[in-house]
């Protein structure tokens, strides 16, 4: 099954990527708020079973994809 | 005296490492593949140095942090053993968990190459002890995500435990936000585990003990773990 993991900075955490991103919007002249950037990770999981292929995509955040000092992810089975 | 410096794909600064520990400090120094299992028999120090190890892919050190030599890195600092971490080395022992915390990229999004000072918090340590508390030292800093993060509940604790081990500052080793070339927390530079036997740090002292070379303001902490290796 197609999985997708979002993975975004915790709140609070300062994203100078998402600053530097926010004023060149800004110079652009859109009117925007909190540019956050993330990571998006798209992999076929072996397994018919949504919430089985979403516990092993969970265990992977846990062991590699995701930096819980700095990171959160999203997981969505498709 | 016996240093292994673990050498991972993207490692550039392992011959700084090399050069420091063994031409410089005469120790007998071991590059080790990152696909090795076991560190050299009787190995005292870990050096992880810096560099891009993988590319930098996913995170900073993510990717080393798997590599099949860090679990015996794991497993001689479990058992005590000295391991020094700088730059890329220090992301390493984040992503390890032997440390705690993240580098995030630097406040100003720029890559920066620069000489700083840097004030000792820690002077007990294996890796500071040839060094009175307050000292201040000059080495070089070259990185783009070496801004120290934790959260802040964490941060009080590592700061009330002592595990700032070397902070940011003026020449005369004033602390504050003027002196932090990278937006790292609390000017945070280099911490220490629970232990005092695991440090990293974003500077290089590997790259100032080398007269021939320039400065040599990193001799202090070499000169540290020359005076913890004779007393061991």
């Amino acid at each position: 099954m197609k999985v997708r993991v979002s993975v975004q900075l915790k709140p609070g955490i300062l994203d100078p990527q998402g600053k530097a991103v926010e004023q060149g919007l800004h110079g652009f002249g859109f009117a925007v708020d909190h540019v956050r950037i993330g990571r998006l990770i798209e992999m076929d999981v072996p397994g018919t079973d949504p919430a089985e292929v979403k516990a092993k995509a969970l265990a992977m955040c846990e062991k590699l994809l995701v930096n819980p000092v700095m990171e959160k992810a999203s997981i969505e089975v498709l | 005296m016996r240093v292994a410096v673990p050498v991972f794909p993207g490692s550039n600064c392992d011959h700084d490492a090399l050069h420091a520990c063994g031409t410089v400090m005469g120790w007998e120094t071991i590059p080790v593949w990152h696909q090795e299992t076991r560190l050299p028999e009787n190995t005292e120090l870990v050096f992880v140095p810096g560099g891009f190890s993988y590319g930098d892919y996913l995170r900073c050190g993510a990717i080393a942090a798997l590599a099949p030599i860090m679990a015996d890195v794991k497993r001689h600092a479990d058992s005590g053993g000295l391991v020094l971490g700088v730059c890329n080395g220090f992301q390493i022992l984040c992503e390890a968990q032997l440390l705690p915390g993240a580098l995030l990229r630097n406040e100003s999004l720029r890559f920066i190459h620069a000489d700083v000072h840097l004030r000792v918090e820690r002077a007990d340590l294996p890796f500071t002890r040839a060094m009175k508390p307050g000292e201040v030292f000059q080495v070089p800093i070259a990185h783009a995500e070496g801004n120290f993060t934790l959260d802040p509940a964490d941060l009080a604790d590592l700061e009330a435990r002592g595990g700032v081990a070397l902070r940011y500052c003026s020449p005369k080793g004033e602390i504050g936000e003027a002196h932090v070339p990278n937006g790292a927390m609390n000017g945070i530079a280099g911490i220490v585990n629970l232990g005092g036997n695991v440090l990293g740090m974003m500077p290089h002292p590997e790259r100032a003990v080398d007269p021939k070379l320039g400065p040599t303001g990193g001799l202090g902490m070499f000169r540290s773990l020359a005076a913890a290796f004779a007393r061991a």
